[in-house]
Protein backbone atom coordinates (compact mmCIF):
# COMPACT_ATOMS: atom_id res chain seq x y z
CA UNK A 1 0.00 0.00 0.00
CA UNK A 2 1.49 3.61 -1.15
CA UNK A 3 1.31 6.17 1.28
CA UNK A 4 -1.33 7.82 -1.34
CA UNK A 5 -3.87 4.99 -1.31
CA UNK A 6 -3.64 4.35 2.47
CA UNK A 7 -4.47 8.03 3.02
CA UNK A 8 -7.41 7.68 0.88
CA UNK A 9 -8.36 4.82 2.73
CA UNK A 10 -8.17 7.22 5.73
CA UNK A 11 -10.30 9.99 4.53
CA UNK A 12 -13.49 7.62 3.51
CA UNK A 13 -13.16 6.03 6.79
CA UNK A 14 -13.23 9.29 8.70
CA UNK A 15 -15.96 10.41 5.62
CA UNK A 16 -18.15 7.79 5.73
CA UNK A 17 -18.68 7.80 9.42
CA UNK A 18 -19.51 11.69 9.33
CA UNK A 19 -22.06 10.74 6.27
CA UNK A 20 -23.83 7.67 7.65
CA UNK A 21 -24.16 9.35 11.36
CA UNK A 22 -25.55 13.21 9.42
CA UNK A 23 -27.79 10.06 7.36
CA UNK A 24 -29.28 8.83 10.14
CA UNK A 25 -29.67 11.96 12.30
CA UNK A 26 -31.67 13.42 8.97
CA UNK A 27 -34.52 10.81 9.51
CA UNK A 28 -35.38 12.76 12.97
CA UNK A 29 -36.04 15.64 11.35
CA UNK A 30 -39.96 16.63 11.74
CA UNK A 31 -39.81 13.89 14.53
CA UNK A 32 -38.09 15.34 17.46
CA UNK A 33 -39.68 15.46 20.78
CA UNK A 34 -40.02 19.24 21.16
CA UNK A 35 -39.63 21.87 18.48
CA UNK A 36 -36.25 23.02 19.53
CA UNK A 37 -34.38 19.78 19.93
CA UNK A 38 -35.44 18.91 16.42
CA UNK A 39 -33.65 21.74 15.46
CA UNK A 40 -30.56 20.87 17.38
CA UNK A 41 -30.38 17.52 15.66
CA UNK A 42 -30.55 18.54 12.14
CA UNK A 43 -27.96 21.07 12.95
CA UNK A 44 -25.56 18.34 13.78
CA UNK A 45 -27.17 16.74 11.21
CA UNK A 46 -25.99 19.16 8.87
CA UNK A 47 -22.81 19.59 10.60
CA UNK A 48 -21.72 16.28 9.86
CA UNK A 49 -22.97 16.22 6.21
CA UNK A 50 -20.17 18.97 5.63
CA UNK A 51 -17.50 17.50 7.44
CA UNK A 52 -18.24 14.74 4.97
CA UNK A 53 -18.41 16.49 2.30
CA UNK A 54 -15.02 18.25 2.89
CA UNK A 55 -13.17 15.12 3.31
CA UNK A 56 -15.08 13.38 0.54
CA UNK A 57 -13.64 16.36 -1.61
CA UNK A 58 -10.15 15.41 -0.41
CA UNK A 59 -10.75 11.94 -1.07
CA UNK A 60 -10.96 12.07 -4.80
CA UNK A 61 -8.56 14.56 -5.23
CA UNK A 62 -5.92 12.31 -3.80
CA UNK A 63 -7.60 8.78 -5.38
CA UNK A 64 -6.81 11.04 -8.90
CA UNK A 65 -9.66 8.76 -10.66
CA UNK A 66 -12.21 12.05 -11.51
CA UNK A 67 -14.50 11.07 -9.17
CA UNK A 68 -16.75 13.76 -7.32
CA UNK A 69 -17.97 13.60 -3.71
CA UNK A 70 -21.05 12.68 -4.82
CA UNK A 71 -19.90 9.54 -6.59
CA UNK A 72 -18.73 8.67 -3.55
CA UNK A 73 -21.77 9.42 -1.60
CA UNK A 74 -24.45 7.97 -3.96
CA UNK A 75 -22.63 5.43 -6.39
CA UNK A 76 -20.37 3.18 -3.78
CA UNK A 77 -21.43 -0.23 -2.67
CA UNK A 78 -22.17 -1.30 0.81
CA UNK A 79 -18.67 -2.93 0.84
CA UNK A 80 -16.60 0.32 0.20
CA UNK A 81 -18.01 2.20 2.89
CA UNK A 82 -16.08 1.85 6.28
CA UNK A 83 -17.52 3.72 8.87
CA UNK A 84 -17.56 2.50 11.61
CA UNK A 85 -20.96 0.36 13.16
CA UNK A 86 -22.15 2.64 15.97
CA UNK A 87 -23.11 5.10 13.19
CA UNK A 88 -25.38 3.01 11.17
CA UNK A 89 -27.61 1.83 14.37
CA UNK A 90 -31.16 2.76 13.77
CA UNK A 91 -32.52 5.51 16.02
CA UNK A 92 -34.86 4.25 17.93
CA UNK A 93 -35.45 6.37 20.15
CA UNK A 94 -34.26 9.77 21.41
CA UNK A 95 -32.36 8.11 23.98
CA UNK A 96 -30.72 5.71 22.03
CA UNK A 97 -29.76 8.38 19.53
CA UNK A 98 -27.99 10.47 21.67
CA UNK A 99 -26.58 7.89 23.69
CA UNK A 100 -24.94 7.24 20.11
CA UNK A 101 -24.45 10.70 20.02
CA UNK A 102 -22.47 11.13 22.74
CA UNK A 103 -19.86 8.27 22.23
CA UNK A 104 -19.45 9.67 18.58
CA UNK A 105 -19.10 13.26 19.63
CA UNK A 106 -16.77 12.40 22.79
CA UNK A 107 -14.19 10.80 20.38
CA UNK A 108 -14.66 13.32 17.81
CA UNK A 109 -14.03 15.81 20.38
CA UNK A 110 -10.48 14.15 21.20
CA UNK A 111 -9.74 13.17 18.06
CA UNK A 112 -10.32 16.25 16.02
CA UNK A 113 -8.29 17.91 18.62
CA UNK A 114 -5.31 16.50 17.81
CA UNK A 115 -5.80 15.94 13.99
CA UNK A 116 -6.54 19.68 13.79
CA UNK A 117 -2.12 19.33 14.19
CA UNK A 118 -2.18 17.17 11.57
CA UNK A 119 0.90 17.61 8.54
CA UNK A 120 -1.84 17.11 6.17
CA UNK A 121 -2.79 20.99 5.91
CA UNK A 122 -6.19 20.18 4.25
CA UNK A 123 -6.56 17.29 7.00
CA UNK A 124 -6.16 20.01 9.56
CA UNK A 125 -8.08 22.49 8.34
CA UNK A 126 -11.26 20.03 8.34
CA UNK A 127 -10.75 18.92 11.81
CA UNK A 128 -9.78 22.37 13.13
CA UNK A 129 -13.38 23.45 11.86
CA UNK A 130 -15.01 20.06 13.31
CA UNK A 131 -13.29 20.26 16.19
CA UNK A 132 -15.19 23.68 17.00
CA UNK A 133 -19.22 21.88 16.00
CA UNK A 134 -18.17 19.02 18.28
CA UNK A 135 -17.34 20.90 21.48
CA UNK A 136 -21.21 22.26 21.19
CA UNK A 137 -22.24 18.47 19.97
CA UNK A 138 -20.85 16.74 23.15
CA UNK A 139 -21.88 19.80 25.24
CA UNK A 140 -25.93 18.68 23.98
CA UNK A 141 -25.55 15.03 24.12
CA UNK A 142 -23.29 14.94 27.26
CA UNK A 143 -26.42 17.14 28.89
CA UNK A 144 -29.04 14.98 27.68
CA UNK A 145 -28.02 11.99 28.77
CA UNK A 146 -27.38 13.22 32.36
CA UNK A 147 -30.96 14.12 32.13
CA UNK A 148 -32.54 11.25 30.51
CA UNK A 149 -30.78 8.84 33.16
CA UNK A 150 -30.75 10.56 35.85
CA UNK A 151 -34.61 11.83 35.02
CA UNK A 152 -37.40 9.15 35.40
CA UNK A 153 -38.05 5.91 36.29
CA UNK A 154 -39.08 5.15 32.24
CA UNK A 155 -36.38 7.47 30.66
CA UNK A 156 -33.77 5.44 32.91
CA UNK A 157 -34.37 2.51 32.08
CA UNK A 158 -34.53 3.41 28.50
CA UNK A 159 -31.33 4.71 28.93
CA UNK A 160 -29.77 1.66 30.37
CA UNK A 161 -31.33 -0.43 27.32
CA UNK A 162 -29.87 1.62 25.11
CA UNK A 163 -26.33 1.36 26.92
CA UNK A 164 -26.91 -2.31 26.80
CA UNK A 165 -27.47 -2.11 23.10
CA UNK A 166 -24.71 0.32 22.03
CA UNK A 167 -21.72 -0.17 24.31
CA UNK A 168 -20.59 -3.23 22.32
CA UNK A 169 -19.89 -0.59 19.63
CA UNK A 170 -18.18 1.52 20.98
CA UNK A 171 -14.39 0.03 21.20
CA UNK A 172 -14.58 0.10 17.30
CA UNK A 173 -13.45 3.73 17.30
CA UNK A 174 -10.32 3.10 18.62
CA UNK A 175 -9.36 0.57 16.03
CA UNK A 176 -6.36 0.98 14.09
CA UNK A 177 -4.31 -0.96 11.38
CA UNK A 178 -1.90 -0.66 8.80
CA UNK A 179 -3.12 2.11 7.36
CA UNK A 180 -3.01 4.60 10.84
CA UNK A 181 0.77 3.02 11.03
CA UNK A 182 2.06 4.26 7.77
CA UNK A 183 0.12 8.07 8.71
CA UNK A 184 0.68 7.95 12.23
CA UNK A 185 4.32 8.22 11.15
CA UNK A 186 4.03 10.71 8.58
CA UNK A 187 2.39 12.46 11.28
CA UNK A 188 -0.79 12.89 9.08
CA UNK A 189 -2.95 10.68 11.43
CA UNK A 190 -3.42 10.49 14.90
CA UNK A 191 -2.29 7.62 17.37
CA UNK A 192 -6.07 6.63 18.71
CA UNK A 193 -4.80 4.73 21.87
CA UNK A 194 -4.51 7.96 23.83
CA UNK A 195 -7.91 9.08 22.24
CA UNK A 196 -9.56 6.11 23.80
CA UNK A 197 -7.87 6.72 27.38
CA UNK A 198 -9.39 10.32 27.06
CA UNK A 199 -12.69 9.11 25.67
CA UNK A 200 -13.38 6.06 28.74
CA UNK A 201 -11.84 9.40 30.95
CA UNK A 202 -14.78 11.78 29.59
CA UNK A 203 -17.25 9.18 28.93
CA UNK A 204 -17.41 7.03 32.44
CA UNK A 205 -18.06 10.06 34.72
CA UNK A 206 -21.03 11.17 32.61
CA UNK A 207 -22.82 7.60 32.84
CA UNK A 208 -22.04 7.49 36.40
CA UNK A 209 -23.61 10.66 36.52
CA UNK A 210 -26.24 10.12 34.41
CA UNK A 211 -26.66 7.17 37.10
CA UNK A 212 -25.96 4.16 34.42
CA UNK A 213 -24.46 0.42 34.43
CA UNK A 214 -22.19 0.30 31.75
CA UNK A 215 -22.96 -3.86 30.92
CA UNK A 216 -20.31 -6.34 31.80
CA UNK A 217 -18.15 -8.46 29.84
CA UNK A 218 -19.13 -7.13 26.35
CA UNK A 219 -18.06 -8.82 23.34
CA UNK A 220 -17.15 -5.76 21.28
CA UNK A 221 -18.12 -6.35 17.70
CA UNK A 222 -16.52 -4.55 14.95
CA UNK A 223 -15.97 -4.63 11.13
CA UNK A 224 -16.50 -1.22 9.79
CA UNK A 225 -13.05 -0.87 8.59
CA UNK A 226 -13.43 -3.89 6.23
CA UNK A 227 -16.73 -2.62 4.89
CA UNK A 228 -19.04 -5.38 6.71
CA UNK A 229 -21.77 -3.96 7.97
CA UNK A 230 -25.00 -4.64 10.10
CA UNK A 231 -27.99 -5.89 7.91
CA UNK A 232 -28.99 -2.15 8.80
CA UNK A 233 -26.64 -0.55 6.79
CA UNK A 234 -28.26 -2.22 3.11
CA UNK A 235 -31.65 -0.39 3.63
CA UNK A 236 -29.99 2.93 4.87
CA UNK A 237 -28.02 3.11 1.44
CA UNK A 238 -30.94 1.39 -0.38
CA UNK A 239 -32.82 4.67 1.15
CA UNK A 240 -29.44 7.19 -0.42
CA UNK A 241 -28.75 6.29 -3.41
CA UNK A 242 -32.36 5.36 -4.57
CA UNK A 243 -32.49 8.31 -7.03
CA UNK A 244 -29.29 8.78 -8.54
CA UNK A 245 -29.29 5.14 -8.99
CA UNK A 246 -32.89 4.83 -10.30
CA UNK A 247 -31.80 7.71 -13.16
CA UNK A 248 -27.96 7.12 -13.65
CA UNK A 249 -27.79 9.86 -16.55
CA UNK A 250 -29.23 12.63 -14.53
CA UNK A 251 -27.47 15.22 -12.68
CA UNK A 252 -29.04 16.79 -9.65
CA UNK B 1 -66.55 47.95 32.30
CA UNK B 2 -66.48 50.82 29.35
CA UNK B 3 -63.86 50.06 26.92
CA UNK B 4 -64.69 53.49 24.66
CA UNK B 5 -62.19 55.09 25.24
CA UNK B 6 -59.56 52.26 24.99
CA UNK B 7 -61.03 51.78 22.08
CA UNK B 8 -60.56 54.87 20.63
CA UNK B 9 -56.63 54.53 21.58
CA UNK B 10 -56.39 51.83 19.18
CA UNK B 11 -58.49 52.93 16.59
CA UNK B 12 -56.30 55.78 16.76
CA UNK B 13 -53.05 53.63 16.70
CA UNK B 14 -54.05 51.55 13.58
CA UNK B 15 -55.02 55.05 11.82
CA UNK B 16 -51.60 56.31 12.37
CA UNK B 17 -50.73 52.68 11.03
CA UNK B 18 -48.67 52.29 14.45
CA UNK B 19 -48.03 48.74 15.76
CA UNK B 20 -50.35 47.17 18.50
CA UNK B 21 -47.80 45.97 21.33
CA UNK B 22 -48.26 42.91 23.81
CA UNK B 23 -49.68 45.30 26.65
CA UNK B 24 -51.37 47.66 24.47
CA UNK B 25 -55.64 47.27 24.66
CA UNK B 26 -56.97 45.56 21.87
CA UNK B 27 -60.55 44.28 21.37
CA UNK B 28 -61.33 40.54 22.26
CA UNK B 29 -61.69 39.57 18.51
CA UNK B 30 -58.60 41.27 17.43
CA UNK B 31 -56.37 38.89 20.05
CA UNK B 32 -58.88 35.99 18.83
CA UNK B 33 -58.42 36.86 15.28
CA UNK B 34 -54.78 37.01 15.89
CA UNK B 35 -53.78 34.08 17.92
CA UNK B 36 -56.14 32.28 15.41
CA UNK B 37 -54.06 33.76 12.16
CA UNK B 38 -50.68 33.00 14.13
CA UNK B 39 -51.37 29.82 15.27
CA UNK B 40 -51.98 28.69 12.12
CA UNK B 41 -49.33 29.97 10.87
CA UNK B 42 -47.04 28.36 12.56
CA UNK B 43 -48.71 25.11 12.60
CA UNK B 44 -48.46 25.56 9.04
CA UNK B 45 -44.46 25.62 9.64
CA UNK B 46 -44.51 22.62 11.65
CA UNK B 47 -46.23 20.25 9.62
CA UNK B 48 -44.91 21.75 6.55
CA UNK B 49 -41.52 19.96 7.41
CA UNK B 50 -43.20 16.97 6.99
CA UNK B 51 -44.03 16.54 2.85
CA UNK B 52 -40.65 17.92 2.46
CA UNK B 53 -38.56 15.73 5.66
CA UNK B 54 -39.99 12.52 3.08
CA UNK B 55 -37.22 13.05 1.14
CA UNK B 56 -34.00 14.74 2.92
CA UNK B 57 -33.15 10.93 3.42
CA UNK B 58 -33.51 10.72 -0.41
CA UNK B 59 -31.75 13.72 -1.69
CA UNK B 60 -30.05 13.28 -4.78
CA UNK B 61 -26.94 15.06 -4.22
CA UNK B 62 -24.33 16.16 -1.19
CA UNK B 63 -25.85 19.99 -1.86
CA UNK B 64 -29.47 19.21 -2.33
CA UNK B 65 -29.55 16.92 0.93
CA UNK B 66 -27.87 19.74 2.71
CA UNK B 67 -29.69 22.82 1.55
CA UNK B 68 -33.14 20.80 1.80
CA UNK B 69 -32.05 19.79 5.48
CA UNK B 70 -31.31 23.53 6.10
CA UNK B 71 -34.72 24.48 4.57
CA UNK B 72 -36.42 22.26 6.67
CA UNK B 73 -34.91 23.34 9.61
CA UNK B 74 -35.81 26.92 8.65
CA UNK B 75 -38.67 26.18 8.81
CA UNK B 76 -38.83 24.77 12.53
CA UNK B 77 -37.53 27.84 13.38
CA UNK B 78 -39.90 29.71 12.15
CA UNK B 79 -42.48 27.79 13.62
CA UNK B 80 -40.87 29.13 16.87
CA UNK B 81 -40.98 32.54 16.23
CA UNK B 82 -44.71 32.12 15.55
CA UNK B 83 -45.37 30.45 18.52
CA UNK B 84 -43.81 32.85 20.76
CA UNK B 85 -45.43 35.74 18.76
CA UNK B 86 -48.74 33.99 19.79
CA UNK B 87 -47.53 33.42 23.09
CA UNK B 88 -47.33 37.23 23.77
CA UNK B 89 -51.18 37.36 23.05
CA UNK B 90 -51.95 35.04 26.25
CA UNK B 91 -52.01 31.46 25.15
CA UNK B 92 -49.26 28.80 25.76
CA UNK B 93 -47.18 26.69 23.46
CA UNK B 94 -48.80 23.64 25.14
CA UNK B 95 -52.21 25.05 24.41
CA UNK B 96 -51.79 26.13 20.58
CA UNK B 97 -49.91 22.35 19.80
CA UNK B 98 -53.07 20.76 21.50
CA UNK B 99 -55.29 22.64 19.22
CA UNK B 100 -53.30 21.41 16.61
CA UNK B 101 -53.08 17.58 17.50
CA UNK B 102 -56.95 17.37 18.43
CA UNK B 103 -57.72 18.35 14.97
CA UNK B 104 -59.02 22.06 16.63
CA UNK B 105 -56.55 24.28 15.08
CA UNK B 106 -56.04 24.26 11.16
CA UNK B 107 -53.22 24.92 9.13
CA UNK B 108 -52.04 25.13 5.39
CA UNK B 109 -54.29 23.00 3.86
CA UNK B 110 -51.23 22.90 0.58
CA UNK B 111 -49.84 20.43 3.33
CA UNK B 112 -52.04 17.68 3.35
CA UNK B 113 -50.67 17.05 -0.71
CA UNK B 114 -48.46 13.91 -0.72
CA UNK B 115 -44.49 14.90 -2.32
CA UNK B 116 -44.46 12.08 -4.83
CA UNK B 117 -41.10 12.84 -6.39
CA UNK B 118 -38.30 14.44 -6.09
CA UNK B 119 -39.44 17.42 -8.40
CA UNK B 120 -41.88 18.44 -5.70
CA UNK B 121 -39.65 19.34 -3.42
CA UNK B 122 -38.68 21.57 -6.26
CA UNK B 123 -42.40 22.82 -6.88
CA UNK B 124 -42.80 23.53 -2.91
CA UNK B 125 -39.57 25.65 -3.08
CA UNK B 126 -40.94 27.11 -6.69
CA UNK B 127 -44.24 27.46 -6.18
CA UNK B 128 -45.71 27.19 -2.75
CA UNK B 129 -42.77 28.85 -1.35
CA UNK B 130 -43.70 31.68 -3.62
CA UNK B 131 -46.94 31.72 -2.77
CA UNK B 132 -46.23 32.06 0.35
CA UNK B 133 -44.23 35.14 0.00
CA UNK B 134 -46.35 37.02 -1.47
CA UNK B 135 -48.90 36.97 2.15
CA UNK B 136 -45.33 37.03 4.26
CA UNK B 137 -44.51 39.99 2.54
CA UNK B 138 -47.48 41.60 3.15
CA UNK B 139 -47.40 40.35 7.19
CA UNK B 140 -44.34 42.43 7.81
CA UNK B 141 -46.22 45.47 7.70
CA UNK B 142 -49.35 43.63 9.61
CA UNK B 143 -50.44 45.72 12.60
CA UNK B 144 -49.45 43.71 15.74
CA UNK B 145 -46.09 44.37 16.56
CA UNK B 146 -44.45 40.82 17.47
CA UNK B 147 -46.10 39.41 14.55
CA UNK B 148 -44.65 41.99 12.66
CA UNK B 149 -41.14 41.13 13.18
CA UNK B 150 -41.39 37.32 12.74
CA UNK B 151 -42.80 38.09 9.99
CA UNK B 152 -39.08 40.11 9.06
CA UNK B 153 -37.19 37.69 9.82
CA UNK B 154 -38.68 34.71 7.75
CA UNK B 155 -39.20 36.37 4.47
CA UNK B 156 -35.33 36.47 4.18
CA UNK B 157 -35.42 33.11 4.82
CA UNK B 158 -38.38 32.14 2.64
CA UNK B 159 -36.88 33.90 -0.49
CA UNK B 160 -33.71 31.66 -0.21
CA UNK B 161 -36.24 28.79 -0.06
CA UNK B 162 -38.24 30.07 -3.08
CA UNK B 163 -34.69 30.32 -5.12
CA UNK B 164 -33.83 26.92 -4.09
CA UNK B 165 -36.70 25.85 -5.51
CA UNK B 166 -36.89 27.19 -8.63
CA UNK B 167 -33.16 25.96 -8.65
CA UNK B 168 -34.45 22.38 -8.91
CA UNK B 169 -36.85 22.93 -11.46
CA UNK B 170 -34.73 24.42 -13.85
CA UNK B 171 -31.97 21.61 -13.57
CA UNK B 172 -35.02 19.13 -14.01
CA UNK B 173 -36.18 20.73 -16.86
CA UNK B 174 -32.95 21.18 -18.56
CA UNK B 175 -32.07 17.70 -17.44
CA UNK B 176 -32.62 14.15 -18.51
CA UNK B 177 -36.32 13.55 -20.50
CA UNK B 178 -37.10 11.95 -17.20
CA UNK B 179 -36.34 14.81 -15.34
CA UNK B 180 -38.65 17.10 -17.30
CA UNK B 181 -41.25 14.68 -17.30
CA UNK B 182 -40.88 14.74 -13.20
CA UNK B 183 -40.80 18.34 -13.02
CA UNK B 184 -43.93 18.91 -15.48
CA UNK B 185 -45.71 16.47 -13.49
CA UNK B 186 -45.16 18.01 -10.43
CA UNK B 187 -46.23 21.33 -11.48
CA UNK B 188 -49.37 19.95 -12.88
CA UNK B 189 -50.20 18.49 -9.30
CA UNK B 190 -49.03 21.41 -7.20
CA UNK B 191 -50.36 24.40 -9.38
CA UNK B 192 -53.96 24.01 -8.63
CA UNK B 193 -53.61 23.79 -4.58
CA UNK B 194 -50.84 26.52 -4.71
CA UNK B 195 -53.55 28.76 -6.10
CA UNK B 196 -55.53 27.72 -3.21
CA UNK B 197 -53.55 28.94 -0.84
CA UNK B 198 -54.33 32.58 -0.82
CA UNK B 199 -57.63 31.26 0.54
CA UNK B 200 -61.01 31.60 -0.80
CA UNK B 201 -62.20 34.48 -3.68
CA UNK B 202 -62.73 37.26 -1.36
CA UNK B 203 -66.45 37.44 -1.84
CA UNK B 204 -66.27 34.11 0.36
CA UNK B 205 -63.96 35.17 2.71
CA UNK B 206 -65.50 34.77 6.05
CA UNK B 207 -62.39 36.68 7.79
CA UNK B 208 -60.92 39.21 5.79
CA UNK B 209 -63.02 41.96 6.33
CA UNK B 210 -61.94 42.07 9.88
CA UNK B 211 -58.54 41.13 9.02
CA UNK B 212 -58.53 44.07 6.59
CA UNK B 213 -60.30 46.52 8.99
CA UNK B 214 -57.60 45.80 11.78
CA UNK B 215 -54.53 46.29 9.22
CA UNK B 216 -53.73 42.72 9.96
CA UNK B 217 -53.73 42.01 6.58
CA UNK B 218 -53.40 44.88 3.76
CA UNK B 219 -54.12 42.84 0.56
CA UNK B 220 -57.04 40.59 -0.20
CA UNK B 221 -56.94 37.19 -1.42
CA UNK B 222 -57.70 37.61 -4.73
CA UNK B 223 -55.47 40.19 -5.50
CA UNK B 224 -52.36 38.21 -3.68
CA UNK B 225 -53.60 35.27 -6.05
CA UNK B 226 -53.51 37.38 -9.31
CA UNK B 227 -49.90 38.86 -8.35
CA UNK B 228 -48.50 35.89 -7.64
CA UNK B 229 -50.07 34.35 -11.21
CA UNK B 230 -48.37 37.18 -12.57
CA UNK B 231 -45.22 36.98 -11.26
CA UNK B 232 -44.83 33.12 -11.75
CA UNK B 233 -45.72 32.52 -15.23
CA UNK B 234 -42.50 34.14 -17.09
CA UNK B 235 -40.65 32.02 -14.57
CA UNK B 236 -42.40 29.21 -15.74
CA UNK B 237 -41.90 29.89 -20.11
CA UNK B 238 -38.33 30.95 -19.06
CA UNK B 239 -37.16 27.15 -18.17
CA UNK B 240 -39.78 25.38 -20.59
CA UNK B 241 -42.40 24.32 -18.11
CA UNK B 242 -46.27 24.69 -18.34
CA UNK B 243 -48.78 25.70 -16.64
CA UNK B 244 -52.17 22.99 -16.43
CA UNK B 245 -54.99 25.84 -17.13
CA UNK B 246 -56.50 26.51 -21.32
CA UNK B 247 -57.77 29.64 -19.44
CA UNK B 248 -54.41 31.15 -18.77
CA UNK B 249 -53.91 34.27 -21.40
CA UNK B 250 -52.53 37.77 -20.85
CA UNK B 251 -55.17 40.48 -20.41
CA UNK B 252 -53.65 44.04 -21.35
CA UNK B 253 -55.84 46.16 -19.75
CA UNK B 254 -55.82 44.66 -16.21
CA UNK B 255 -52.25 44.38 -17.02
CA UNK B 256 -51.96 40.69 -15.54
CA UNK B 257 -53.41 37.18 -16.55
CA UNK B 258 -56.46 36.26 -16.58
CA UNK B 259 -56.86 32.65 -15.57
CA UNK B 260 -59.20 29.84 -14.09
CA UNK B 261 -60.25 29.66 -10.75
CA UNK B 262 -59.40 26.54 -9.04
CA UNK B 263 -61.78 23.83 -7.72
CA UNK B 264 -63.03 25.40 -4.35
CA UNK B 265 -64.84 22.22 -3.76
CA UNK B 266 -62.01 20.21 -3.35
CA UNK B 267 -60.44 23.20 -1.35
CA UNK B 268 -63.53 22.86 1.25
CA UNK B 269 -62.95 19.01 1.14
CA UNK B 270 -59.36 19.15 2.01
CA UNK B 271 -59.72 22.26 4.91
CA UNK B 272 -62.44 19.77 6.04
CA UNK B 273 -60.21 16.59 6.56
CA UNK B 274 -60.30 14.37 3.43
CA UNK B 275 -56.83 15.52 1.70
CA UNK B 276 -55.09 12.87 0.17
CA UNK B 277 -52.56 13.28 4.03
CA UNK B 278 -54.86 14.79 6.51
CA UNK B 279 -54.58 12.05 8.19
CA UNK B 280 -51.10 10.75 7.66
CA UNK B 281 -50.15 14.49 8.61
CA UNK B 282 -51.79 14.78 12.25
CA UNK B 283 -51.08 11.03 12.81
CA UNK B 284 -47.03 12.23 12.18
CA UNK B 285 -47.40 15.13 14.56
CA UNK B 286 -49.23 13.31 17.07
CA UNK B 287 -46.67 9.99 17.12
CA UNK B 288 -43.88 12.52 17.46
CA UNK B 289 -45.37 14.21 20.60
CA UNK B 290 -46.58 11.48 22.32
CA UNK B 291 -43.13 9.55 21.66
CA UNK B 292 -41.30 12.36 22.77
CA UNK B 293 -43.49 12.55 25.81
CA UNK B 294 -41.28 10.46 27.78
CA UNK B 295 -38.05 13.11 26.95
CA UNK B 296 -39.41 15.80 27.96
CA UNK B 297 -40.83 14.32 31.50
CA UNK B 298 -37.26 13.67 32.14
CA UNK B 299 -36.25 17.04 31.35
CA UNK B 300 -38.49 18.26 33.76
CA UNK B 301 -37.81 15.15 36.72
CA UNK B 302 -34.26 16.07 36.37
CA UNK B 303 -34.79 20.19 36.99
CA UNK B 304 -37.18 19.84 39.94
CA UNK B 305 -33.85 17.83 41.22
CA UNK B 306 -31.97 21.03 41.07
CA UNK B 307 -28.87 19.54 39.68
CA UNK B 308 -26.65 20.37 37.62
CA UNK B 309 -28.30 20.75 33.56
CA UNK B 310 -31.15 23.47 34.74
CA UNK B 311 -31.77 24.27 31.34
CA UNK B 312 -35.20 22.61 30.54
CA UNK B 313 -37.81 21.86 27.15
Amino acid sequence: MTKQEALGKYLLRLADTNLILGQRLAEWCGTGPFLEEDLAMTNISLDLFGTAEALLKYACEVEGKGRTADELTFRRPEREFTNILLVEQPNVDFGATILRQLFVDAFDYYHYSELSKSSDPIIAGVAAKASKETTYHLRHSESWVIRLGDGTEESHQRMQNALNELWRFTDEQFEMNEVDAMLIEERIAVDLAPIKAKWLEKVIPVLSEATLQIPENTFMQRGGREGKHSEHFGFLLAEMHYIPRAYPDATW
Amino acid sequence: MDTTHFEEIFEAKLARNEMIEPKDWMPDNYRKHLIRQISQHAHSEVVGMLPEGNWITRAPSLRAKKILLAKVQDEGGHGLYLYTAAETLGISRDELIDQLLTGVAKYSSIFNYPTLTWADIGAIGWLVDGAAIMNQVMLQRTSYGPYARAMVRICKEESFHQRQGYEIMTMMARGTPEQRAMAQDAVNRWWWPTLMMFGPPDAESPNSANAIKWKIKRESNDQLRQRFVNQTLPQGELIGLTFPDKGLTWNEEKQGYDFTAPDWAEFKNVISGNGPCNRERLAMRRRAHDEGRWVREAAQAYAAKNKRYQAVA
